[in-house]
């Protein structure tokens, strides 16, 4: 990191010497010429602004390759274990390389990708480049670091851990016993690089049954939540399942079942696939939840396909006014009580898409219902319905306002579909706080209900 | 406001220099495959890579045409395709279904995969199964720190904390190791380390494994950073939750910074375009409210703005040499500060806007109440409201976590009436959520006579022996214990104000949240600096379930300078927000620290709630 300015350009020199042994100079030549020739032709697209910092980039007759080529001569060169040294030390020495090309303007790389992009400015830089011959490196020196296999078969279970760690190639065959093979896993455990514990399983799991593989993994469970993880990512649903049951861990087992229902987008062919969840053995708690889940569906089906017909028909009158913005398919339960509130209000309790019919059938609550149904009819501006919502009838036949929100919940969804202030005033009158009603009412501009408050007040 | 470092603070080390190493490295491994090439990068490396390198470099490198990498065929024509990507599997499939099409249809290219910033055996794995491994090379682009600003680095995987803290894969250790091995020799030796958490533990060993199998290394050099901190997310969920009301918290809460970036839409801009703005230091009115309190950057912006009027003023009366001078050297200068500041002023209006129409009073009300712990039934009530009216799912159920963090568990009936619920308001897929969050040990319920804090602590002390380590480990990823109220009450994280808090002159780190807690995680980084070790932390500790997973190795703190032993690397690993980002370093003005940050990535309250939910919205 230290290096004078004189050893510096001696490594660069002396290393630029060497890359060159190995290709033709004339060959090098030329490509410089095609490379300034590039370079000068992006001028014409990127902002003029960074002219300056394009002209500073200095070629001085370093040629393009030379960077990767004394890279890879170290690399190529030092031993394995000196390898990632020299190859920090030469990359250290780059960063202090001012004759780098210096990003030569502030193009962005995202917005290249946004929407089509100027073909014709980036023609002139692709014929500029095109006739660049490939250049033919020697085959050996092309191959990453990774790839060099050590044939050696005596690597330790550690040392073999270590390579597998650095990312090298390393064969597992040898370790055939059971005890080899969990002596590996172990060390890798030990190790803590989940990658190379990956590694270690994905041999196991092709080596060893079934059974003697979940059974060791079942008494280490670092090992194990890796294999789960590994087998949620590729996908093997199979032989998750059967991990799941083995360890008897039916929740689990059950949700992973589940989880498959995201994938399948025909509706029937979903609400098929629910039904098979129905007697998984979730939790008596989830159970219910997945019943419901296979029921929703069952519903929206049905009055999706009914509201479709009755839609293009033409008909009626609520879908001509509001044409259906999207699809109730999959839909949350609370979206599709505004859906029916909205569009099946009047319906009798015994359709499927009447609102009173979806709280029975799953049994929402009062207050969830009371604020679903009063959202959807404030937005029709229904306000007759909205009176009716909060009406209750005691025993003698007197009416009475009751509502399970609170009036000044009702205010507020009232205000924010724009109710008139007429009825807004109705309603911030049956607030009982003082000062809450006092307050709604200059908030939404209620002069009379805030002139009676402070007559009354006063 | 904004206050100044003290002069005897040391200078941060310049880390443009890592930018410099992953770009000549990907030239380097561009180059490996020569001649004219099309490059598909995936989505997630765009942005990280457009801050060290461009299209120009790109090009000079003999990239020809870019592509995304989607589930799509390529249409590229090519002869040579490269492929920069995150090591998955789906990466791979894809990769494969290419070369597989090209078989059928007899045509031959090159492939060659770069892996950033690692490769994995499982992607290889897949490689060989779709039988293209041999027609790919692989290679790795160690590219694993990324400079968003002087003082923060970002290892831009938020994937980490879904693949750590829930699936309970070590895949990213290696990383980190290699990032802290990176930094340790290029800035390093690192005189004393700590750390807490089991995740920081075991990198913190790997690292050290990789340090002794390349000894020599770094000896003999000065230590430039004199601590470091490594912390576990799950050790403080809670401040993570939070919402955040300092300006860069609050800007990233509601317009998302990416990867130092920020997309100002038309409602900030007011025009009919979206402006990409980069927040960092060079930035100079944002450099200035960045850490302050929300409620003091209106006036500080409206000062600015005053002054600036002033300095444009002062050109009337100019005579012509004045005039020249003024247009020549300053008026560049001011131009650049109007326009900076007319996006602040944007994007607070903007916020302004949002945060009234979303009643964030009671919402900050009902979290501060849950971080103190009274009114629990109103806070329950209100999250209740807030489900039923479907306001944002993920709010929802950030709020349901904080209740569940901070009271150790919601209890059963709640828990359940809750979760049904949000079932039927957001859907019932999200059953799959609930059991993630259940398993990271966010949204947990009480198990029955789970109050019993004596026989509680009894058993978990005999918990923590030896003997039964084993049962232990099963569940240590798992569901635990959060304690936080017995934690909250050892370090003090509730600040008793008499009086107004005075947001403007902020007299601890509970400023970032209005003066109601200060960021656990903050105030444990300023215990143990203080000490220089956990001692008389235990019981601490203990509670955060972190019994053996404390550390301390301070064996070459003789050879560092006073001025490195205040110069503090902080490694967050599963992430960290901007609010502990401003506490920290006003932690360091108080007490003449700089704080370095390390984070797997930036995040905050709905990042961690996206990372587990099951359905993407």
């Amino acid at each position: 990191m230290n290096r004078t300015k004189g050893d510096e350009e001696e490594y660069w020199n002396s290393s630029k010497f060497k890359a060159f042994t190995f290709d033709d100079e004339d060959d090098e030549l030329s490509q410089l010429k095609e490379s300034k020739r590039a370079v000068n032709s992006l001028r014409d697209f990127v902002d003029d602004e960074d002219d300056d910092d394009l002209e500073r980039v200095n070629w001085s007759g370093e040629p393009v390759g030379s960077i990767s080529w004394s890279i890879k001569e170290t690399a190529g060169n030092s031993g394995s274990s000196q390898e990632g040294r020299e190859q920090l030390k030469s990359r250290n020495s780059f960063s202090t390389y001012t004759q780098l090309p210096k990003p030569a303007s502030t193009y962005s790389l995202s917005s290249f990708f946004r929407g089509r992009t100027r073909p014709g400015s980036f023609q002139s830089l692709s014929d500029a480049l095109s006739d660049v011959p490939p250049k033919s490196y020697a085959p050996e020196l092309g191959r990453p670091k990774g790839e060099y296999r050590d044939y050696s078969n005596d690597w330790s279970p550690s040392d073999t851990v270590r390579r597998l760690r650095k990312g090298k190639v390393c064969s597992l065959e040898r370790f055939r016993s059971l005890q080899d093979k969990l002596q590996l896993l172990e060390e890798a455990v030990s190790m803590h690089d989940g990658n190379v514990i990956t590694a270690v399983l994905i041999f196991l799991k092709r080596t060893l049954s079934k059974e003697i593989l979940f059974r060791e993994l079942e008494v280490r469970q670092v090992a194990l939540r890796h294999l789960i993880h590994f087998l949620k990512e590729i996908g093997d649903q199979k032989l998750l399942l059967d991990l799941f049951r083995f360890l008897d861990r039916t929740e689990e087992l059950a949700l992973s079942h589940y989880r498959e229902h995201l994938n399948i987008q025909d509706p029937e062919k979903r609400k098929e696939f629910l039904k098979t969840c129905i007697g998984l053995p979730f939790s008596a708690e989830d159970s219910a939840h997945i019943q419901d889940h296979y029921t929703l569906l069952e519903r929206q089906i049905i009055i999706e396909a009914n509201d479709r017909h009755l839609e293009s028909a033409g008909q009626t009158e609520i879908f001509r006014k509001h044409p259906r913005k999207a699809s109730i398919l999959n839909m949350p339960l609370v979206t599709t009580l505004f859906y029916s509130c909205f569009y099946h209000y009047t319906e009798a309790e015994g359709t499927f898409s009447s609102p009173v019919n979806l709280k029975k059938t799953f049994k929402i609550p009062d207050k969830q219902y009371v604020l679903t149904a009063l959202a959807a009819r404030a937005k029709l501006r229904a306000w007759h319905d909205v009176d009716a919502l909060f009406t209750t009838k005691n025993w003698l036949g007197y009416t009475k306002k009751r509502a399970p929100i609170g009036f000044h919940r009702v205010v507020e969804i009232l205000h924010k579909n724009s109710a008139p202030v007429q009825i807004l005033q109705e309603y911030i009158n049956l607030v009982e706080d003082v000062d809450t009603k006092l307050n709604l009412a200059t908030k939404f501009k209620c002069h009379d209900v805030v002139i009676d408050q402070i007559r009354w007040k006063n | 406001m904004a206050f100044p470092h003290r002069p005897d603070a040391p200078e941060l080390p310049d880390f443009s220099m890592l930018k410099r190493l992953a770009r000549d490295q990907l030239i380097y491994l561009l180059e490996q495959l020569p001649g004219k090439k099309d490059l598909f990068i995936e989505a997630d490396l765009m942005s990280p890579l457009d801050r060290i390198a461009n299209v120009s470099i790109l090009k000079q490198h003999e990239v020809d045409k870019l592509y995304k990498v989607e589930n799509k065929p390529a249409l590229s024509s090519n002869e040579q395709l490269c492929f920069l990507v995150r090591p998955r599997i789906k990466n791979m499939r894809y990769v494969a279904s290419l070369v597989n099409a090209d078989k059928l249809a007899g045509r031959t290219r090159k492939y060659k995969v770069i892996f950033s910033p690692q490769k994995f055996h499982a992607c290889e794995m897949v490689l060989e199964e779709e039988g293209v491994f041999g027609d790919v090379s692989c290679d790795e682009w160690a590219f694993s720190l990324l400079p968003l600003d002087v003082d923060l680095l970002s290892m831009e995987l938020p994937e980490f904390f879904r693949d750590y803290f829930l699936e309970g894969d070590q895949r990213w250790i290696n990383t980190v190791a290699q990032a802290l091995h990176l930094l340790s020799t290029l800035y390093g030796p690192f005189p004393s380390c700590y750390g807490i958490g089991r995740c920081s533990k075991m990198s913190y060993e790997l690292w050290r494994k990789m340090g002794e199998e390349e000894d020599g290394e770094t000896k003999g050099r000065r230590p430039e950073i004199g601590h470091i901190f490594l912390l576990d997310r799950d050790v403080d969920f809670v401040t993570a939750l939070c919402s955040q009301v300092v300006y860069e918290g609050l800007v990233d809460d509601t317009f998302r910074i990416k990867c130092g970036s920020v997309d100002f839409g038309p409602e900030v801009t007011s025009s009919d375009r979206s402006l990409k703005v980069l927040l960092n230091a060079e930035d100079k009115v944002f450099n200035e409210i960045r850490n302050e309190h929300f409620s003091n950057v209106f006036g500080f912006l409206s000062q600015k703005a005053r002054n600036l009027q002033a300095q444009y003023d002062r050109r009337r009366g100019m005579d012509i040499k004045q005039m020249k001078n003024f247009v020549s050297q300053e008026l560049k200068g001011l131009k650049q500060e109007h326009r900076l500041l007319s996006v602040h002023i944007g994007a607070c209006e903007s916020i302004m806007k949002k945060k009234t129409k979303q009643d964030f009073q009671e919402l900050i009300k009902t979290e501060h109440a849950l971080l103190e712990g009274f009114s629990i039934r109103e806070s329950t009530s209100y999250i209740e409201e807030h489900i039923d009216r479907q306001v944002s799912p993920i709010e929802s159920l950030r709020l349901m976590c904080l209740l569940s963090i901070t009271e150790n568990g919601l209890i059963p009936k709640e828990y359940r009436s809750l979760k049904t619920q949000y079932l039927q308001s957001y859907g019932p897929e999200h059953l799959l959520t609930f059991s993630n969050l259940r398993r990271a040990g966010l949204l947990t319920e009480q198990a029955p006579g789970d109050t019993l804090t004596a026989v509680e602590s009894k058993v978990s002390k005999l918990v923590t022996d030896k003997a039964a380590g084993k049962i232990t480990d099963a569940f240590s990823s798992l569901a635990k214990r959060s304690n936080f109220r017995a934690i909250s009450k050892k370090l003090n994280l509730i600040p008793r104000v008499d009086g107004e808090y005075d947001l403007k002159v902020p007299r601890d780190m509970a400023y970032v949240f209005s003066g109601a807690y200060v960021p656990l995680s903050c105030r444990l980084i300023e215990q143990v600096l203080e000490r220089r070790s956990w001692q008389g932390l235990d019981e601490v500790v203990r509670l955060l379930n972190c019994g053996e997973l404390a550390f301390t190795d301070m064996t070459k703190e003789d050879k560092a300078s006073s001025e490195s032993l205040r110069l503090i690397l902080v490694v967050f690993l599963g992430g960290c927000t901007f609010s502990e980002i401003s506490a920290l370093r006003f932690l360091g003005r108080e007490k003449g620290y700089r704080f370095i940050f390390l984070t797997t990535a930036v995040t905050n309250s709905a990042r961690l709630m996206e990372a587990m939910s099951e359905v993407k919205a």
